[in-house]
């Protein structure tokens, strides 16, 4: 286990190092000069070449790259030309809202998909599952900007309940993180509750087939114990799978959200930087997404050793 | 007169109504003696299972017994509550099944799942649980109880599960236990020791015992009284020996004459030309080395054989014995480690995949499961010239001759348009043999090609194997785990144990004077060895 664990680690640095070369070839080979940008429009071109010189972009592409990475392995990730800070200082200060924002939707989705899924399971071919199955095609069909709209308009504009927009510190009140956070979650939460829903049904039917559940109903269990202690658990592998493929997905996908609801994290960071042609921000944030990816696939894989003893590394 | 333990009387259940048939079983009339055992047999879809899964309650949705009663020392089972049904499970009625693997939760430790039992009929604390378990674990003889109460089920031997789960239905000492095909997962020898289990189990506690099985070796083993059933009725009932040496009813007459006989017949030597000729075969899984993960099986190991023109080749042994892993190495569907595979003279062991094609058809396999090696949704027709066509035959000349090996496996050539599930499991195995010789091959192996077959099927199936290795000349090799089905088909028999063959020789040689101890413990554990099945039949 430990042996495995230190492979996977290790196996992460050449993925991380296709990724870096990947995205630096990206910025570098699209059209778009940062220093013109950063020069504005009334600039002359000695102006713009003494800018491009400042930030290190007249350097060969090879001596560049080089300079990037040898810098991160010091734990430099670069200024950000566009805010002139430190990379690394601007991504913990909008890693709070990203964070708070995805782990907020995992755990709504988790706390309604899987009671959701066993339910329509257990309650096969019933209205209840008919419905659950229902609201789930729903929930695939309607993207998030207009579930976002649709919710703001409904719940703030309307009634009023909830604020439209903005973001809250968790350190300057969790009423008011939580209150202006639930809107964007709910919003995010609709398609993977129904994915995770559906994944949770198919996966805990195929299981109540099964042989040993039988024996407890032999054993005189009852149905409630027979659903959580036996079928459950034995269902939890693929679900466990998709709750943190979510986890992934989500964490990508704030770029849209964060839009919507100017929430500001990582993602409304990232689409700044991108108009911005801030090549070591976009560096640094996407290689973050890719390292957490990265991380979620680890954390997947040691889950299953945890929830079936048949799985050892 | 004792009461007994269980009285059914007149149940029925009907089936839903586009079923083959009103009722999955009708007007079945049985009791259970404290101290007895019962077997219940027939064949597959008789309803023996359905009467077992009615008393405990443990109906499918879709089955509804609709008339009759069964007694449970007294209280009717049928008509009991939900609550009072889950009251009886387990504390005055309990269950086995037939695949201990699939039959105990993967995720729970064994331990938990015997104690899960007092923590939902009795008020014990954990430790008190746990010792229970522990001591019941000793009762079933399960080897270190206080380490094993901690193992996972895959951890297990199957022997070891069906022990554990023959813990769980006994650890509360019910009046009734009922057994569905225990033992029909098991290797012979460890289906003897579970039998014998059963027994004292059953004997030391007065337990009424309901088991309910398909094989008749069991029945003579362990049977105190039989009920037959066929099509969801009973069609004889008496005494282990009434049944089994006199049976009245044709039904039972016929499958007791189904039964293959544990002496093979005298069979001449077949001489003819080397079809098939192997020496110093092995197969390893698994790597050692940088990027191996260091465990290492030896499948098979250093098998030396060989198969004339016309002759029948027998492979027993118990599962995980390489008769499977040495079959598959001659179709080359796996590539050997090492030895040499020769053909007619060719050597096939180390063919590259390109040069190993026109070798293909020569050798074919019929599987054990004929449910599941016909592709559901191709159908007959197709299946069977697939092959053909690939090798080049116009498929026109393919169909015709696939309309008369349709009539030579005893099919009408007009269900070539129909599908897999339109057939029996005997009717499948037939296409399986029929698509097999579709490509006129040589050698022909039959892999457990009627272990899944119920009895009487089995001895047609058996017939038809024979029938066509005399006709084509084919030199055969049979694979099986069951000992009567070997002797009465097979010229030659091999014994292999953990990949290695112990002994080889003629059938009846093996079987009258057999030379290895594992030989003799495999033909000491066959069920029912001694009995001739329907030999006092009353005419």
């Amino acid at each position: 286990m430990v042996s495995y664990l230190l492979r996977r680690i290790l196996a992460t640095i050449p993925v991380m190092l296709f990724v870096a070369v990947f995205i630096f070839l990206l910025l570098r080979l699209t059209p778009g000069d940062p220093a013109t940008i950063i020069a504005g429009d009334f600039a002359n071109e000695t102006q713009v070449a003494e800018i491009r010189e400042k930030l290190g972009l007249d350097e060969p592409m090879v001596t560049q790259f080089f300079v990037w990475i040898g810098n991160m392995v010091q734990g430099d990730f670069g200024e950000s030309f566009f805010y002139k800070k430190q990379v690394s200082d601007l991504i913990a200060s909008r890693i709070e809202p990203t964070l708070s924002l995805s782990l907020l939707t995992i755990v709504l989705t988790v706390t309604i998909a899987v009671p959701m899924g066993t339910l329509a399971a257990y309650k096969q071919g019933s209205w209840l599952d008919r419905g659950i199955m229902g609201f789930s095609v729903l929930g695939f069909s309607l993207p998030v900007f207009v579930i976002g709209y649709a919710l703001i308009y409904l719940f703030s504009i309307k009634l009023g309940w909830l604020p439209v927009q903005g973001y809250q510190r968790i350190s300057d009140g969790v009423g008011g993180w939580l209150l202006r956070l639930l809107l964007p979650s709910l919003a995010l939460a609709v398609i993977f509750v129904a994915f995770i829903a559906r994944m949770t049904r198919t996966s805990v039917l195929e299981v109540l087939g099964e042989d040993y559940i039988r024996t407890a109903r032999a054993k005189g269990q009852t149905e409630t114990r027979v659903l959580l202690r036996h079928a459950l658990r034995n269902a939890a592998v693929p679900i466990v799978t998709v709750i943190g493929l979510a986890f992934a997905i989500l964490i990508g996908g704030v770029v849209v959200t964060e839009s919507v609801f100017t929430l500001p994290g990582l993602g409304l960071l990232t689409v700044e930087a991108v108009l911005a042609r801030d090549f070591p921000t976009i560096q640094a944030v996407i290689l973050l997404f890719s390292f957490i990816y990265v991380l979620i696939n680890l954390m997947i894989d040691v889950s299953y050793t945890l929830l079936d003893p048949r799985i050892r590394y | 007169m004792v009461e007994p333990v269980l009285d059914v009387r007149g149940l029925t259940v009907a089936l839903p109504s586009d079923g083959d048939r009103a009722n999955a079983v009708e007007d079945i009339s049985l009791t259970v003696a404290p101290g007895e055992i019962v077997c219940v047999v027939g064949e597959s879809g008789s309803g023996k299972s359905v009467t077992a899964s009615a008393v405990m309650g443990l109906l499918p949705a879709a089955l509804k017994p609709v008339a009759g009663e069964a007694l449970l020392e007294g209280e009717n089972t049928l008509a009991a509550n939900k609550t009072r049904l889950r009251a009886l499970r387990g504390t005055r009625m309990a269950m086995i099944f037939q695949e201990p693997m699939t039959a105990l939760n993967p995720v729970a430790r064994v331990g938990e799942q015997i104690a899960e039992m007092l923590e939902i009929h009795t008020g014990m604390s954990a430790s008190e649980r746990r010792a229970r378990a522990i001591e019941i674990m000793q009762m079933v003889h399960l080897p270190d109880p206080e380490k094993m109460i901690d193992a996972y089920p895959h951890q297990l031997s199957g022997g070891q599960r069906q022990r554990i789960m023959i813990a769980i239905a006994l650890v509360l000492d019910p009046a009734l236990l009922i057994a569905d095909e225990p033992t029909t997962a098991l290797d012979v020898t460890t289906q003897a020791q579970i039998l014998t289990l059963i027994k004292e189990m059953q004997e030391r506690r007065g337990t009424g015992v309901l088991f309910i099985t398909h094989d008749f070796g069991v029945v003579a083993e362990i049977a105190d009284r039989v009920v037959v059933m066929q099509h969801g009725k009973i069609v004889e009932q008496g005494t282990r020996d009434e049944v089994l040496m006199r049976p009245q009813a044709p039904y039972t007459q016929m499958l007791m004459a189904s039964v293959p006989s544990m002496t093979p017949p005298a069979r001449t030597p077949v001489v003819g030309a080397r079809a098939i000729d192997v020496t110093g075969l092995s197969k390893q899984y698994g790597k050692t080395g940088l990027f191996g993960d260091g465990r290492v099986v030896l499948a098979a190991d250093d098998v030396t054989l060989h198969v004339n023109k016309g002759e029948t080749l027998g492979i027993v042994g118990e599962s995980g014995s390489g008769k499977s892993t040495v079959a598959r190495c001659i179709a080359r569907l796996i590539a050997p480690t090492a030895g040499s595979i020769s053909l007619h003279g060719t050597e096939i062991a180390t063919l590259p995949e390109a040069r190993l094609r026109p070798h293909r058809r020569k050798v074919q396999i019929v599987f054990q499961d004929p449910y599941r090696s016909l592709n559901p949704r191709r159908t007959i027709g197709l299946s069977l010239i697939e092959a053909p066509v690939n090798f080049g035959i116009p498929k026109d000349q393919a169909l015709a001759s696939a309309r008369s090996l349709m009539e030579l496996v005893g099919l009408s050539a007009d269900a070539l348009d129909r599908y897999p599930h339109q057939f029996s499991g005997g009717q499948r195995q037939r296409i399986c043999i029929a698509r097999a010789l579709a490509v006129e091959p040589d050698v022909l192996i039959a892999d457990e090609a009627v272990s899944a077959l119920d009895v009487s099927v089995q001895a047609q199936v058996l017939e038809l194997l024979d029938d066509i290795r005399a006709r084509y000349n084919l030199a055969m090799l049979f694979i099986t785990h069951d000992l009567r089905v070997a002797a009465q088909i097979c010229d030659r028999l091999m014994v292999m144990q953990k990949g290695v063959v112990v002994e080889h020789g003629p059938t009846g040689q093996v079987f009258r004077d057999p030379a290895n101890e594992y030989t003799k413990l495999l033909l000491e554990a066959a069920p029912g060895r001694d009995v001739t099945f329907g030999a006092g039949r009353a005419v």
